[in-house]
């Protein structure tokens, strides 16, 4: 059963009520700006600070102990620490691959189509994992570090 | 060619004993040895812009440094006469400052004058080499690619040090 129901803490009601409509389209048009980085505005940092921004909210709407048992520290560390090597593997596997760090090693396809633009998608969805998991990590270290200096 | 990686060399010899020396100010002076090293990298290396801002924000990090670590014995004796001086010295900086500004300012292309010289490259160019079609997103990630792994890095580092210090295991207990 999750976490997110029939619980005391945080906020009332209609925060909560609120909150559980908006997280999900706002997750996704997240990460659609994340995907379609090489073909409209945004891109990795936008969407990442997007997808980070509605974790806050949850955290924010359900109260801290109730989103912790979900939203963990170690999770978002993980998350930041994978989208840095996602980062890294493209730049070199260019480098193996056309012989400098981020050579474009795959086709640049017909533009305007959502597989295009080399390498570019795959550095985009590094960066966003990577600014997902930094700002929701440092909002969380923020609040644990409030909680355990007012007692 | 050698003279970086003597450089090199002691920017890691600085670093190793910034992380092993017992003293906090000879941890914070070692750090300062790695940051001016790299200051003279930049400026063997042809990159006398990148110098001027590590030059700044080396000078501003190590006073920083120096007032966390805790050191305030100098700071009683600071009289009048040092202030004098201080601003005596102030006023020759910013003659000397704008003395040169001002011969700078003279070798400056006129207002407005070569319209997108370096953006006009990307501009034509981005497209056709690498199929994106938001052209901002072709120049952060294909053609100044390294720029951004640097801020990734830098995002990185300060995750991880606001991790690091405000971390609950460890601290100590009153």
């Amino acid at each position: 059963m999750s976490p997110f129901r029939e619980t005391k803490a945080g906020m009332t009601n209609i925060v909560k009520t609120i909150a559980k409509f908006v997280v999900p389209p706002v997750i996704i048009f997240g990460i659609y700006m994340i995907l379609h980085g090489h073909l409209t505005p945004g891109g990795g940092f936008p969407g990442g600070v997007i997808v980070a921004c509605t974790f806050i909210l949850l955290v924010l709407a359900f109260g801290k102990e109730v989103a912790f048992q979900k939203l963990k520290i170690s999770t978002a560390s993980v998350i930041e620490s994978a989208g840095a090597l996602v980062f890294l593997s493209v730049a070199l596997i260019g480098m193996a691959v056309g012989g400098w760090f981020f050579f474009n090693f795959l086709p640049v396809g017909f533009p305007l189509k959502i597989i295009s633009a080399g390498s570019i998608p795959f550095s985009n969805i590094g960066i966003g994992l990577k600014v997902m998991g930094g700002v929701f990590a440092v909002f969380l270290t923020l609040i644990m570090f409030r909680l355990t200096t007012k007692r | 060619m050698w003279q970086i990686y003597a450089l090199a060399f002691l920017m890691i010899a600085g670093s190793l004993v910034a992380v092993h020396t017992k003293y906090l100010l000879s941890a914070v002076i070692s750090l300062a040895v790695v940051g001016l090293g790299l200051c003279v990298v930049f400026l063997y290396l042809q990159a006398p812009d990148c110098a001027i801002t590590q030059i700044v924000v080396e000078v501003i990090a190590l006073i920083i440094l120096i007032r966390a670590t805790g050191v305030e014995r100098d700071l009683l004796e600071i009289k009048g006469r040092r202030e004098v001086f201080a601003l005596v010295t102030v006023i020759l900086f910013i003659i000397v400052f704008a003395v040169f500004a001002f011969s700078a300012l003279t070798h400056l292309p006129e207002f407005g004058y070569p319209v997108m010289r370096v953006a006009e490259e990307y501009v034509v160019k981005g497209l056709r080499e690498t199929g994106a079609a938001n052209l901002v997103t072709a120049v952060l990630l294909d053609f100044r690619a390294y720029d951004t792994l640097g801020e990734a890095t830098v995002l990185f580092t300060a995750i991880l040090g606001s991790i690091i210090v405000l971390r609950e295991i460890g601290r100590k207990k009153k």
